[in-house]
């Protein structure tokens, strides 16, 4: 089965349970355990490939512009990983199938159950580091779900979040590693990255980068000190405990260091880095462990000191700890899930998983009791069981090992940490099934269905066989992965077996299983002595960090957002001003190269027109009315400018906004205060004005330094001035950009204004639909009114003028492919066609003549837009490519049409719907009831004549 | 004719910005339509300005064109900005009619920006 298939198969069937749930719990569990199974044997036909030392590979080119592959590769280190994560992950669905209880939606879990499963196997697969970063995250992600997966337990969320936290953070340290490593070897591919040893280790960034990526494995592996996250993630259901936190997530840091083994191990650092970390957190979780009265909290512990085990292993950098590494993986993975099962088992029968209220539980679960007993003698490594011939190898390689001169150091406290470990493990066994059997259990305990005993049983026939027949049973396996992880040299000579003749090791063992048992015995007293002394509390760290962070996060908010906008405003101003500044000392500004233009008299005038009303309006801004006034008479001059500057679409836009634009201000004006009071002080009148001028004189030196010179890079503009007849058919250049060229960003705009006018509408909706309606209606007004709301001759013009208005519309659209106009501007000159008649005649009058929402209207122009681009892709072109053609009817003349014209009509139409939805909302504020008016004049004398003649006839009739 | 186009740019600039800093809404709607302007026609000014040049292609004679991308950037932007102002001038009027308070600033924490700037 193809790599992809195998990493791709667990999400894809992450669907299923979800969906399945529906047909009962059996279905979804089926579905999930097919998915994994198909998985797990699409792994297994590689076994021949594998066994031979091959590295069976896929390759696909994702972002090969960042080193972005979607490579996996399949060798003996990750066909291990797989098999643990596939095989284990098979027994933990079988599991967990009847551990949850009918409450919880299994559904749910199943399905982040196989997208964890999918992101490990992501992992452990992949051939890029990219790639691998991130399936790590997903792990992260994933694992968060997990763990949290019982929301209602505040320790769940807390411990769902601490981990979150912990491995999120190591994940970004790690892909900062990663990235440098990657720039050192100038490839993401790890098949390339791990060839290149010497490179990488000759570098100055050799140290940095292996102290991230360590962050990342020591964070997810639980080493010291970032260990304390692991016993917390204990809140989640047991399966996700065995499945995570044994076998496969807290492995994943491992893992990277076994993949990384070559390239980074071997050198002090490593050493001192690595084996130490590895030493103190096995130390210090064994003792930890035998403290712990929760059977979950005493084997996360457990787990914490054999995971730092491994990590020590892989420190030493020699070849025989790799292999006694592997081989302790392979066995810490069986008897760890076995003894989380048989927790979850005692849990789940008795009621609790305090080691204090249990006992004696020999006689009455005698099945999980052999399980569990197995497992923890394992544990203990107690021959012949696989987990002495692992920690056999491990006590032999620290023997060798020195530290600092030390011959002593590390052996010595290996055995310090082998004597503990076989102690919580002889705890685990005594204090929960020897003994005398109690009454007091919160439940009636016995054996649990087969459902629930026969995936640990089956770890624990491992457990027994593995340790039996080791060389025959993994010594293969072993073999291969161990050469893969140092990069396919040539093994030492070592032996998988249970008898060495008389070693150190044998001797060490000996005293860690008489110590243990010493220890066992003395457990109460030794409790005593541990609950007096003083130590850290981790939670209590974390939060305090974290909500130190918390505090400092939100005091810099609040000091910066502290609801003053125009503080913002000058926060921003000055910043860009300041930048502005920068760019002009630092940066070489070129000779003028352009010859200014003349100006005449016209235009001085318009330009004196222009500052003389800015100035205005800076001087009489509190007069509200007035100011509009003179903003009119900015605009005015602005469309001028641009149609002297040889841009007449530009001059038809801005004065067709214009009109609108003023429209709408003074519309809100009638609802806002007319006068605007003096509130700031004249200090700050003077520095706002000092910002101001600033910031003037920098955009205007800017500007005009601009215009003197040429361009300093070729233009495209030479492409559009010459592809715009032969390319789009139009020879009005600005309007074949809008429709054609740039034919993208248009459509993006009409949609951002179809969505501006939704959101006035929303407003409109939500502030009318409160107590702001009776004020509206209650009002009076600010100014008086006229006694003639709806003028005769404004009425009568306006109704005359409609269709001429249209038409003038109709004309500028047809017309814009090839002389000014086009789309945005008809849009706009048919609004303000449609928004005489409003205030000729009134709100209620035009409401009731409109035939269509301008919802539709918008909606309607975005719709004919996309439909238009997606036409290209019936003739095989990209989105939005247009095509044009001519016709000749005899007639007329020459007609030219083309799919751009179609655009635009979107355009059109989304402007259109636009402006009047935004203006109809605005309007709706001063509508009051009875405001209709049939007829152009408010008072008609022959109305009444008539209204007269028909009282009269009705009289007489 | 450049310095009167970048004098105006830099007027419509400072306007802009000192009305964008008062405390009222409306004021800061008026400078954001000044800053607006200001812009439009920087951006514009960017192509370079020319006089009778419109980027119309003639097909019977070579005349110099105008550069067309500016203008039609411009052309959106000035359409945009419309949508941007109406949006703000809703902003401002639901929270005018709701509160009946037109200051942009958050009244509980001015203490914060300063001693003094209530006049």
């Amino acid at each position: 089965m193809s790599l992809f298939l195998i990493a791709a198969l667990p999400f894809l069937g992450a669907v299923f349970p979800a969906l399945l749930i529906r047909a009962g719990r059996n279905a979804a569990a089926s579905a999930a355990g097919l998915t994994t199974f198909l998985a797990l044997m699409g792994l297994l036909i590689h076994i021949p490939a594998v066994m031979r030392g091959e590295v069976v590979t896929a390759r696909f080119d994702w972002i090969p512009g960042l080193g972005l592959n979607a490579n996996f590769m399949l060798d003996g280190l990750g066909f291990l990983f797989a098999l643990l994560i596939l095989g284990i992950g098979l027994l933990i669905i079988l599991y967990a199938r009847f551990y949850l209880s009918r409450e919880d939606p299994m559904g749910q879990f199943y399905t982040y159950l196989l997208l964890f499963q999918g992101a490990m196997v992501g992992i452990v697969l992949s051939d890029n580091i990219l790639l691998l970063l991130i399936f790590w995250e997903l792990t992260s992600l994933s694992s968060f779900l997990l763990i949290g997966y019982w929301k209602h337990l505040p320790e769940g969320r807390q411990g769902a979040r601490m981990a979150l936290a912990v491995t999120g953070s190591g994940g970004l340290a790690m892909i900062a590693g990663m990235l440098i490593l990657g720039n050192i070897v100038g490839s993401y591919d790890l098949s390339v990255i791990l060839q290149n040893r010497e490179l990488i280790q000759s570098s100055p960034y050799y140290l940095p980068a292996l102290i991230l990526i360590l962050l990342g494995c020591f964070t997810k592996s639980a080493q010291f000190p970032f260990h304390f996250w692991l016993p917390h993630a204990m809140a989640a259901p047991t399966p996700v405990s065995a499945y995570l936190h044994s076998a496969t997530m807290v492995k994943a840091g491992l893992f990277l260091m076994a993949r990384m083994w070559p390239v980074l191990a071997g050198t002090e650092a490593w050493f001192y880095i690595v084996a130490t970390t590895g030493l103190v957190t096995m130390l210090i979780g064994a003792v930890i462990a035998l403290f712990k009265d929760d059977l979950k909290a005493l084997l996360a512990f457990s787990t914490v000191s054999h995971l730092g085990l491994v990590t020590m292993l892989l420190g030493f950098g020699t070849k025989i700890g790799v292999v006694a590494a592997m081989f302790h993986i392979i066995n810490h993975a069986t008897f760890k899930a076995a003894l989380f099962m048989t927790a979850g088992i005692v849990d789940h029968e008795t009621g609790t998983r305090d080691i204090k209220r249990l006992g004696g539980l020999r006689h009455l679960m005698p099945l999980t009791f052999t399980i569990g007993t197995i497992a923890a003698l394992s544990m203990a490594g107690i021959p012949p069981l696989n987990g002495f011939l692992s920690k056999e190898m491990m006590l032999e390689e620290a023997v060798h090992t020195v530290w600092r001169n030390s011959h002593y150091l590390v052996p010595g406290l290996a055995l310090l940490a082998a004597v503990f470990s076989a102690a919580y493990s002889f705890r685990f066994i005594s204090h929960v099934f020897l003994g005398p059997a109690r009454d007091d259990y919160p439940a009636h305990p016995h054996d649990p269905p087969a459902g629930l005993w026969l995936a640990p049983a089956f770890l624990v026939v491992l457990v027994v066989l593995i340790g039996l027949n080791s060389a025959t049973l993994v010594g293969p396996l072993v073999a291969v992965v161990s050469s893969a992880v140092i990069g396919g040299e040539k093994l030492p000579y070592y032996s998988l077996k249970l008898w060495h003749g008389f070693t150190p090791a044998l001797y060490m063992s000996v005293v860690a299983t008489l110590g243990g048992l010493f220890l066992l015995a003395l457990h109460r007293r030794g409790e005593a002595i541990w609950n007096a002394l003083p130590r850290p509390e981790a939670k209590a760290i974390f939060d305090a960090v974290i909500s130190a962070m918390t505090e400092a996060s939100r005091w810099i908010t609040d000091e910066l957002h502290n609801g003053v906008i125009s503080r913002y405003a000058i926060i921003l101003i000055t910043f860009t001003v300041g930048l502005g500044y920068y760019a002009f000392a630092t940066g070489t500004i070129g000779l003028e190269t352009r010859v200014p233009l003349e100006a005449p008299i016209i235009p001085i005038i318009g330009w004196l027109c222009l500052i003389v009303a800015t100035m205005g309006i800076m001087w009489f801004h509190r007069n509200r009315l007035l100011s509009l006034v003179l903003i009119g008479v900015v605009g005015l001059i602005v469309s001028m400018a641009f149609n002297y500057l040889s841009a007449p679409d530009l001059a038809l836009t801005q004065i067709s906004v214009e009109v609108v634009t003023m429209i709408l201000l003074l519309l809100s004006l009638n609802f806002l205060p007319t006068e605007t009071p003096w509130d700031s002080s004249a200090a700050r009148r003077w520095r706002d004005a000092a910002i101001s001028v600033v910031a003037g004189l920098g955009t205007g030196g800017l500007i005009y330094a601009l215009m003197l010179r040429d361009f300093a890079f070729p233009t495209i503009s030479e492409f559009h001035l010459a592809n715009s007849y032969k390319g789009g058919g139009g020879t009005n250049v600005v309007n074949v950009i809008l429709v054609d060229f740039r034919g993208f960003d248009t459509f993006g705009e009409i949609i951002v204004l179809g969505i501006a006018a939704l959101i006035i509408y929303a407003l409109t909706e939500a502030v009318l639909g409160t107590s702001v309606r009776a004020y509206l209606l209650n009002r009076k007004p600010h100014w008086p009114q006229s006694g003639d709301s709806h003028p005769l001759m404004m009425v009568v013009v306006t109704r005359v003028m409609m269709p001429i208005a249209l038409m003038v519309g109709a004309y500028i659209f047809f017309r814009g492919h090839n002389q000014p106009g086009g789309g945005f501007i008809a849009g706009l000159v048919v609004a303000i066609a449609f928004l005489m008649q409003y205030m000729a005649s009134g709100y209620t009058w035009a409401i009731e003549r409109q035939r269509f929402y301008y919802h539709g209207t918008i909606g309607w122009g975005v719709l004919i837009a996309a439909a238009t681009g997606l036409g290209a892709w019936f003739n095989e072109r990209p989105f939005l490519t247009s095509d044009f053609g001519y016709l000749h009817w005899p007639p007329l003349e020459e007609f030219e049409w083309a799919t751009a014209m179609l655009f635009d009509t979107g355009v059109f139409l989304a402007v259109l719907g636009a402006v009047m939805l935004a203006l109809d909302s605005l309007s709706r504020f001063a509508w009051r009831p009875g405001m209709a008016q049939e007829f152009p004049m408010d008072i008609n004398p022959l109305r009444d004549d008539l209204a007269e003649e028909q009282e009269k006839a009705k009289e007489q009739g | 004719m450049e310095a009167l186009v970048a004098s105006a740019v830099g007027v419509l600039t400072a306007a802009g910005i000192f009305l964008i800093l008062r405390r009222r809404t409306f004021p800061v709607i008026l400078g954001l339509s000044l800053l607006t302007y200001a812009v439009n026609v920087f951006l514009f000014a960017t192509g370079r300005l020319a006089v009778n040049a419109p980027a119309v292609l003639n097909k019977y004679e070579q005349v110099p064109y105008t550069d067309p991308l500016p203008q039609a950037l411009v052309l959106t932007a000035i359409v945009i900005s419309f949508g941007m102002t109406a949006v703000i001038v809703m902003i401002a009027l639901g929270a005018y009619l709701s509160a009946k308070d037109d200051h942009i600033d958050m009244a509980a924490r001015d203490s914060v920006d300063g001693a003094g700037e209530d006049a």
